[in-house]
Parts: structure tokens; C-alpha cells; sequence
């Protein structure tokens, strides 16, 4: 478990930067936000206890809610992930479980698998987010429809991150 | 006691879940209150130091427009300082008032952290409270209403964009007179909705919108966008009208923060109003 921690504090640290610095400034729509910080959380080990994946989510959330002024908001949506994140892992496990020392990336479980499970995560994500962004002030189909707009981009972006990854996933 | 503490560990998964998701929507729901708290927000050191650098670099690539729009502003001031010195009559008085000189007062900073595609967007200025910059001044640029600050720590500050639905200016239409309240609705970042306005001012498509000068807030007369579509629902009794912003919240690159000298007056006496 100490292995991996500086591999996911740099990830961790690169994520929220590119969000920041790059992705919030692609003003395509105003339907169109796409979030790619919600890969560390897709991301991370295994292994990872069940309670220590909801602090990391909350602190992502956390951090990214200071530099965008919508204090609560993300973190809300990725504590309701990361809480979601063992059961949707459990229903998609292969049929002899996760290989110990292995981690949820298309490299070691084909891009198929991880699609399935990343878009899960991805639409889980935006549909809360947005709901509780604009709660109740603008109507139901236009934020369904900035949701689905929006995990389209999302999933576009990273699906990209993903081939920038290391091939090997390993135990370092 | 000891089923207790069994119930605990067996739950503490859920148990997690919900702390922290009570603690992220009180955070959402005290927005007012915790908002106001520099640290909790894009003023602080770090994310300040981190947009300011940022934008530095970006700016370069804009710096051909900055200077235009900077030469028709200069250009468009000295033209109003002529008109004035040729109104003036020649007496000048000799009375020591000192706020018959300045109503207000301009800090200018650079924006370097904006959004218009959320549904309450904010921007990041440069300068804070050791540059005199202090919640609830307004924000203006060259082109017209920006937003008013929103916090301000030692050397940023954060503004409520003119493209956040929590924000409501007072608007007036400057060719009748009749003022309402302006909103922006959460859609087209060029776009915000005049509300109030009763069904005998007849406006028409074209008309200037302006500030109204009535808040402590902005000066009277700033720009905020021109009349682009009326409609009115039979029966009802005010015009709903869409307002085109004149200022491009894309390209925003340079502000002037006003502050109303003697503004702790007025609100001292409004202040007495509303405890009654």
C-alpha cells in the first residue's frame, strides 16, 4: 500500500491541475463540463480499504470545490462515488475475482471492462453533480441533458488520459 | 454499550458515507456563511498564486486586444473630459466639503481566474484587501457591469460574475426610466433576464440597460446590456425581456473595482430602516 502513494499524490496532484487549469477554461457549451478528475478515484487500488476511498473522495472533491467556488458541491458528488465504487467493482468482477496487486485500468483488465465500469462511475458522477448544482432552478430534461453531454466529454477525455498511462499497471 | 460500538464497526462503511455527505451538503447549504471564509475559496495563497501565474502566461496571446480596447477607452474618456471642461463655469466654489469631490473611487485589476459555463460562475482578481478592495464593491469593465466582490484576502479577491443566478442587479432602462431587476438565468452566457418592468413602460428592442444607482453598490448609469427580445404573458402585469450583455465575459481581461466614497454612511442609514 505505501508503494503506490507517491504514484497516486502525483496523479492526484496532475489531475487536479489539468481539471483546474485546462479543462475548466474549454468553454464549449454551457452544457459541456467534462470532469476528468474522477479518474483518481476510478483509479485507485483494489485494495484500498472502503473508508480510505471515501476520505480520498472527499478530499478531491474538497479541493476542487476551493478552486471553483462551488464549496460542497463536487465533494458531495465524489464521496457518492467512491461510496458506490465497491459495488459496481463487485458486479463487474471476472469470474475468479481481482487479481491481487492489480488495479482497475484497461491494462490489466482489457478497455472493454474498463469502459463498462469507468462510464458507470463517470454518469453516476455527472447526474449528481448536476442535480444537486442546480437544484431545482433549472428543469429536469435540460440537466439530464448537460449530464449526458457532459459524461460523453468526460469519458472522451479519459479514455485519452488512459493512453497516455503506463501500459504496465504491475506492483511497481 | 458493547452492541453499540458492534454496530459501529459493522456499519462504519455507510455510517462514512453519510458524515461526510452531511458534511459536504451543509457545506452547500451554509454557502453564505462559509463562503465568506478566504480559505475555502479561489482567493486563497495557493489557488491565487497558482491562477495568477497561470493567466500571466495566457495573457500574452491576448495582449494585441487588451491594447486596443485600452486606446478606445482612453480615447472615449478624453472626449468625455472635454466635454466637461467646456461645460464648467468659470466661478469655482470655495466650499470645504469633501464629499462634494469624489463619489467614487477606481481600483483597476486583472481577472485571472473566470468561467461562464457553470450555473454559478465566479472570477478571481489579482488584487485584495492591501490594494483596498473589500466585499460588496462592484466590478466594472470598460464595456460594462462585471459582478461585485465577493471575499478578499490579502492580494485576491473573488468576484460573483454577473453570470451567477444568485446575483440580482438593480437595472434600469435608461431611455424610459423604469427599473427592474436583472438576473441571469443559467443558460447563454450572453443573456440575462429583466424582470419587473410593468406593462406601461413600453420598452423597445434596442434600449440601453443600466445600472440604477440606487444600490451603495455600483454608480448610476454603467452599461449592462441592451434590449434584445419583449414578450409579456397575457395578463400578467410585467414584461419579460432578455437583455444581450455587453460585456463578453469570454474575453475579460481587465476590471476597475469601484468603491462609493461614504458608502458606510448610506448604509447606516438604510441599515435603520430595516431594523424597524
Amino acid at each position: 500500500m505505501i508503494n503506490w502513494l507517491p504514484r497516486y499524490l502525483f496523479n492526484f496532484v496532475a489531475f487536479v491541475l489539468i481539471q483546474v487549469l485546462l479543462l475548466n477554461n474549454l468553454q464549449l457549451s454551457s452544457f459541456m463540463n467534462p470532469y476528468l478528475y474522477i479518474l483518481f478515484i476510478i483509479t485507485l487500488p483494489f485494495s484500498t480499504p472502503r473508508w480510505l476511498l471515501m476520505i480520498f473522495g472527499f478530499i478531491t472533491g474538497l479541493v476542487i470545490d476551493i478552486f471553483m467556488n462551488t464549496l460542497g458541491i463536487h465533494a458531495s458528488a465524489t464521496v457518492f462515488i467512491s461510496f458506490l465504487r465497491p459495488f459496481i467493482l463487485s458486479s463487474f468482477s471476472p469470474r475468479d475475482g481481482y487479481q491481487t496487486g492489480t488495479l482497475p485500468v484497461p491494462a490489466d483488465y482489457g478497455f472493454g471492462w474498463f469502459f463498462k465500469y469507468s462510464l458507470i462511475m463517470v454518469t453516476t458522477h455527472h447526474l449528481f453533480l448536476f442535480y444537486v448544482e442546480a437544484f431545482n432552478r433549472e428543469d429536469f430534461f435540460s440537466i439530464l441533458w448537460k449530464s449526458i453531454v457532459s459524461t460523453i466529454a468526460s469519458m472522451i477525455f479519459i479514455i485519452i488520459a488512459m493512453l497516455f498511462a503506463k501500459n504496465k499497471s504491475g506492483v511497481n | 454499550m458493547r452492541n453499540f460500538f458492534r454496530f459501529i464497526i459493522r456499519y462504519h462503511f455507510l455510517l462514512l458515507f453519510l458524515l461526510l455527505e452531511v458534511i459536504s451538503f451543509s457545506l452547500i447549504f451554509n454557502f453564505n456563511h462559509y463562503h465568506r471564509s478566504v480559505y475555502l475559496s479561489s482567493c486563497n495563497k495557493i489557488s491565487g498564486y497558482l491562477y495568477e501565474h497561470y493567466s500571466s502566461i495566457i495573457q500574452y496571446f491576448q495582449l494585441k486586444k487588451i491594447n486596443e480596447e485600452l486606446a478606445l477607452e482612453n480615447s472615449e474618456l478624453r472626449n468625455r473630459l472635454e466635454k466637461i471642461t467646456h461645460s464648467l463655469p468659470v466661478i469655482t466654489r470655495f466650499t470645504i466639503d469633501t464629499i462634494g469631490n469624489q463619489h467614487y473611487r477606481y481600483i483597476p485589476a486583472r481577472v485571472i481566474n473566470n468561467s461562464v459555463n457553470k450555473h454559478f460562475n465566479y472570477l478571481t482578481l489579482n488584487k485584495g484587501t492591501a490594494d483596498g478592495i473589500k466585499p460588496d464593491m462592484g466590478v466594472i469593465s470598460p464595456r460594462g457591469l462585471v459582478g461585485v466582490v465577493l471575499n478578499a484576502s490579502n492580494h485576491y479577491a473573488t468576484v460573483i460574475s454577473l453570470l451567477n443566478a444568485r446575483l440580482h442587479i438593480s437595472a434600469r432602462i435608461r431611455e424610459s426610466g423604469f427599473f427592474g431587476s436583472l438576473n441571469w438565468e443559467g443558460v447563454n452566457y450572453r443573456y440575462a433576464k429583466l424582470s419587473g418592468i410593468p406593462a406601461h413602460a413600453a420598452p423597445s428592442v434596442g434600449d440601453a440597460v443600466v445600472t440604477s444607482g440606487y444600490s451603495a453598490i455600483f454608480p448610476e448609469d454603467i452599461l449592462i446590456g441592451t434590449i434584445d427580445q419583449i414578450s409579456i404573458d397575457p395578463g400578467e402585469s410585467f414584461y419579460d425581456i432578455k437583455v444581450l450583455l455587453s460585456v463578453d465575459f469570454k474575453q475579460l481581461q481587465y476590471v476597475h473595482v469601484v468603491e462609493k466614497v461614504g458608502v458606510e454612511e448610506q448604509r447606516e442609514l438604510e441599515n435603520l430602516i430595516e431594523n424597524d
